[in-house]
């Protein structure tokens, strides 16, 4: 190989333009007409903080009501509310838009691109997004009409027809549901068009397919997976509308409608729904251990290929939501293998993190923390997942707070602790300053803590025959004890993100100076300056292997010599 | 200064897939599942009404108008092929003649609907065959409106001499989206009115 | 071949997992709380119970066995203090390695999946015995329909059933979707509109087994309790016979009838041998034979029936049935009247 040298574009040594001094107003104009995907990521997941904050509310006001047997704390008519709300908020208004804001800041910057594929597309759907949050959450004043004690939907995230047809909510609660969701649904589809048509075809030279960084494939998988799957909810949503608004039938099971075909319509968005929200999660982890382990990632084609897999089997898996509405017995045993059949490749993601790590020297950082505690928390969720999969357990598990604990290991225990990794991984490349480590170690830990006080002990109740989505329950049903010390748990949950808030706040006004690289990490967004300029990078950057920043550190020993 | 070794003008040859391709692709694979999930209540409904209009009593075979449509998937893509080979007059003619094709076509369902209401009585929340047809065919006839909608926008631009040889690639991409339109006609063409009678 | 290799795997995984497995039913099984599913009492209940402790013994294997290296993991490679700064060596994968932890994890799912599939058909597709009870139960906005079609009994809420004879329950809906659930006796079966499901229970032990509806379908769902009484064959047969008996009438509450008969009550109650003849609400030909009022919201003492008549969304806000506004006389006649119909 010949030894010329091309930079890395951005790593020029170009110093940032001092901003010339705005008004408010010109401040906030330039948030709301950004076309520029590092903004409208912060925005994107700025958003979804603050509604993480309002869903955690939620949270906390259903595990108060619950501590104790026949309390009465809220009405039966709020607390339906309050669980439809936190389910929807946190699935499509805290999820989504956190994971595809991750997406718009990084993805282009790893594979070195000046701006997505659609940059004013970004834009229209993140406000289409934002809208549908806004108007799912006018319902509490909206409803019958403005004067606040409004209706908001209170039939389950899932809105299983027909309790959502005219004859059982009169109101307009479904509609808010369904038509807030359909706007922002919109929002979350050009979002993946963005990102598939940015990874497919804005790669900078010399980053082939297979020397794209592994969250950057993943956002590229969940894409193509929302594509097929936030397009049939839509499409049971239209269906729903129509019964309501246009007297159709589709779910009105007094002219023949079916209330099981509801069932396979959502459960074909909101199982895969799950993928496209843990995923990105995997993609963050894969990022994140190789570096806090100073060794790449162990098996990269086996990673693609797994993501790839799941995304795959993750279509044909929905029915296993729907064992006890008596399915045929061959139609039941397909979707206990093909369920089954998803821990093949999860599981090989696992072991490809445990072999990344292996041999490795770990560097106990704050998001590595988050790291490490996911893969134990995931290894579970994935364990509780095999025996809600095992479909005659699975009558006896179903609806019980067993499933409950199950997703919320995966959505919590996975996702929100490879969130809160990616912040604090991210945080200086966004903002240039380091979040406190002896902050997010009280964080982490009281996080930690918490998670497992609540959802650890919300397995057992569940086993013990408690159903979901009841308002309350009986003091015989030997219940409460660990309800109680779930509510514990939320609550030092609610302190720990206390103290994630305070530390982001603290950190922007005189948090460490980050530097350009602070992880010393291996991938083409530690090649800008921190923030990085709005042209991401001052030349179109080369790369010669996965690690261009690895090669560029150890020019004696660089990756593309093993490709 | 950081820089990496690289081999000079090794990747003189980088070529990746357009983004107009590789977005108008993904906007049809969404814009598939959402169909199907119309067409499968559809299917799944065949025969489930339990009270009249059926099918069989009210549809007829729309020969005429599905010929326009189709017909206009061949018309679009000479058009493309004139706009490549810079062939402005003969584009011009073409892209206006699938307009008036898919126009023809909208005609078409407008009038069906208008005999399936008024003469029939066969309206959206008649009984699970209404509801479920002009759910299927109000969608696709939906799209046929935004596409048709695009078109005219680029005819205009096309008589005002704004469209050039330099935009070929964009009417390429735009025409995909006019040949999706046509292919799930195929589908509900096939469910609706030979599967489901 | 095949068979001796999952032999092996399922020892020892079983051996490494009971160590979980073995506890954590152990203490659920001592927990009695009515609703307990690893104390089951019945034919499908106990089979399921029998895969749990198998799907836990492995699951547990497998998590001792991760779990155990991924601790050692973190722990052995740290970094440590006297770290010389320089980078580990990268391995970047290896055929082996990545071949073994696919294959083992498709024998542990082919072996968990066959043991699944058999009782799926074991449970679904049990052929019926000759001799056995049928039971209809339509879920209803809040409460449950009992109907016994053989015997012309109809009733609520409160399901009696004979010990070691089969029970085929018909699970319809009036209205949304609920699920039919008492965990101790069998997995759930949703109750749904416009489409019949069956399921089955072949109880082994005398006792009150409780249960509620576990598919959320409106404001009081939570208060949609069900109770479940296996009963001795002798103990069943003389419970049929007085629920077969139309409606007591004894002249004493005459007054109570009247208001019953008079009100709103009739429209939505039957009380066999009257003119009420409503399907709304639950059958009260027996009301006072029952323990529980309100879908099992509260114990069936004169008081409460009383309250509940009065006010029943004070005990179950949301609950369909309204308060009648009846004056203190007629509260206390119509509560009489209720409370005499053995």
């Amino acid at each position: 190989m010949a030894d010329q040298t091309l930079p890395i574009g951005g790593a020029l040594d170009i110093t940032p333009q001092k901003a010339t001094k705005q008004s408010f107003f010109e401040w906030l104009s330039e948030w709301f007409i950004t076309v520029d995907h590092k903004k409208l990521g912060i925005l994107y997941i700025s958003y979804a903080l603050v509604f993480m904050l309002v869903a955690g509310v939620e949270a906390l006001m259903i595990r108060v009501q619950l501590a104790v047997p026949n309390n009465d704390f809220v009405s039966p008519q709020l607390y339906d509310r309050l669980f439809t709300m936190h389910g929807t908020t946190m699935v499509f208004l805290v999820g989504m838009p956190i994971l595809f804001g991750f997406a718009n800041y990084i993805v282009p910057l790893q594979i070195g691109a000046r701006d997505m594929a659609y940059p004013r597309l970004n834009a229209f759907s993140f406000w289409l997004t934002a809208f549908g949050g806004l108007l799912l959450y006018y319902s509490f004043i909206g409803g019958f009409g403005l004067y606040g004690v409004g209706t908001a939907p209170d039939m389950g995230w899932f809105a299983y027809a027909p309790l959502t047809e005219k004859a059982f909510s009169p109101g307009h609660a479904p509609d808010y549901w369904a038509i807030a969701l359909i706007i922002s649904g919109w929002g979350t589809l050009g979002t993946a068009i963005n990102i598939i048509a940015t990874t497919i075809s804005m790669r900078c030279k010399g980053m082939t397919l297979m020397r794209m960084p592994l969250f950057s494939w993943l956002m590229l998988v969940v894409s193509g997976l929302t594509l097929v799957t936030i397009t049939p909810l839509t499409a049971a949503q239209i269906m729903l509308m129509i019964d309501r608004y246009l007297g159709g039938h589709f779910f009105d099971t007094q002219a023949g409608g079916s209330a099981v075909m509801w069932m396979h319509f959502f459960w074909i968005f909101g199982h895969p729904e799950v993928y496209v929200l843990v995923l990105p999660a995997f993609g963050i982890a894969s990022e994140i251990i190789p570096v806090f382990s100073r060794k790449g990632i162990f098996g990269y084609a086996a990673m693609v290929a797994a993501s790839v897999g799941i995304g795959f089997v993750s279509l044909g898996v929905w029915a296993h939501h729907m064992f006890t509405v008596g399915m045929s017995t061959p139609t039941t045993t397909f979707f206990v293998l093909s369920t089954m059949l998803v821990g093949i490749p999860t599981g090989i993601k696992i072991f490809n993190w445990l072999a990344t790590i292996w041999g490795g020297k770990i560097v106990f950082a704050t998001p590595m923390l988050f790291c490490l505690a996911f893969l134990f928390q995931f290894l579970i969720a994935g364990l509780t997942g095999i025996m809600l999969s095992a479909a005659p357990w699975d009558w006896q598990l179903h609806n019980s707070y067993f499933v409950v604990a199950h997703f919320h290991y995966v959505l919590v225990g996975a996702i929100v602790f490879n969130i809160f990794a990616a912040i604090y991984y991210w945080f200086p490349k966004a903002t240039g300053k380091m979040l406190s480590e002896t902050l997010g170690k009280w964080h982490f830990w009281l996080f930690l803590i918490g998670f497992h006080l609540t959802f650890d002990f919300m397995h057992i109740p569940g086993i013990l025959g408690m159903p979901r989505h009841i308002y309350t329950y009986m003091p015989d049903r030997g219940w409460g004890i660990w309800n109680f010390i779930e509510t514990i748990g939320a609550f030092v949950q609610a302190i720990a993100v206390l103290v994630f808030l305070y530390n982001v706040v603290i950190s922007l006004m005189k948090g460490k100076e980050a530097g350009n690289d602070p992880w010393d990490a291996w991938t083409l967004e530690w090649a800008t300056p921190s923030p990085p300029p709005a042209y991401n990078f001052a030349t179109d950057p080369v790369v010669n292997s996965r690690r261009p920043l690895w090669d560029l550190k150890h020019p004696e020993d660089p990756d593309w010599k093993y490709e | 200064m950081a820089t990496i070794p690289v081999v000079q003008n090794k990747y003189e040859e980088w070529r990746l897939p357009s983004r107009g391709a590789s977005g108008m692709i993904s906007l049809i694979i969404g814009e598939t599942a959402l169909f199907s999930m119309f067409v499968l209540a559809y299917i799944f409904y065949i025969g489930k009404s339990v009270s009249g209009p059926q099918p069989a009593q009210v549809l007829d075979i729309p020969v005429f108008m599905t010929i326009c449509l189709w017909s206009s998937s061949l018309t679009i893509w000479i058009a493309e092929r004139a706009i490549e080979h810079n062939r402005m007059k003969q584009f011009t003619f073409f892209w206006g003649l699938t307009i008036v094709l898919g126009g023809i076509f909208l005609g078409g369902t407008a009038l069906e609907w208008h005999r399936l209401i008024y003469h029939d009585g066969l309206t959206i929340s008649t009984n699970l065959f209404g509801t479920t047809f002009y759910s299927l065919v109000g969608l696709h006839a939906s799209h046929v409106v935004v596409g048709l909608i695009m078109l005219t926008a680029v005819f205009i631009f096309t008589l005002t001499g704004h469209v050039q040889q330099k935009h070929a690639y964009n009417i390429k991409t735009l025409a995909l989206y006019w040949h999706f339109v046509d292919a799930v006609w195929v589908v509900v063409f096939t469910v609706v009115y030979i599967l489901g009678r | 071949m095949f068979t001796g290799i999952s032999k092996v795997l399922r020892r020892l995984l079983f051996t490494a997992g009971m160590t979980i497995a073995l506890p954590v039913s152990a203490w659920a099984a001592g927990v009695q709380p009515g609703t307990n599913m690893f104390a089951p009492a019945s034919k499908p209940a106990r089979e399921i119970e029998s895969l749990a402790i198998f799907i836990l013994a492995i699951t547990g294997g497998i998590f001792v066995v991760v779990g155990g290296a991924l601790l050692y993991a973190v722990i052995k490679y740290r970094r440590r203090k006297n770290d010389d700064g320089s980078e580990p060596t990268q391995i970047f994968g290896s055929l082996q390695i990545e071949m073994a932890w696919t294959i083992i994890p498709i024998m542990i799912v082919v072996v968990m999946f066959l043991t699944s599939a058999r009782l799926i058909f074991a449970i679904q597709d049990a052929p019926k015995p000759k001799e056995s009870l049928a039971i209809t139960v339509v879920g209803h906005q809040f409460w449950w329909e009992v109907r016994y079609p053989k015997y012309g009994v109809v009733t609520a809420n409160e399901i009696h059933v004979p010990v070691d004879e089969a029970t085929y329950f018909k699970l319809l809906s009036a209205d949304v979707v609920h699920s039919f659930w008492i965990p101790e006796l069998a997995g759930k079966t949703d109750c749904i509109p416009n489409h019949v499901n069956t399921t089955w229970i072949l109880p082994t032990r005398v006792g009150l087994y409780k249960g509620q509806c576990s598919q959320f379908c409106g404001t009081e769902h939570a208060m949609m309790l069900l109770r479940v009484y296996v009963q001795t064959p002798a103990q069943f047969k003389a419970w049929i016979k007085n629920q077969q008996k139309p409606a007591v009438e004894d002249p004493a509450v005459a007054a109570g009838r009247e208001v019953f008969m008079h009100n709103a009550c009739m429209d939505c109650h039957t009380i066999r041998g009257t003119v009420a003849t409503g399907r709304f609400g639950p059958d009260l030909t027996h009301l006072a034979s029952r323990d529980t009022l309100g879908s099992g919201s509260l114990s069936n003492t004169p008081a409460n029936l009383r309250a509940w008549i009065k006010d029943p969304d004070h005990f179950k806000p949301g609950v369909l049935m309204p308060a009648m506004q009846l004056n203190n006389k007629q509260l206390d006649e119509v509560t009489a009247y209720l409370c005499s119909l053995r």
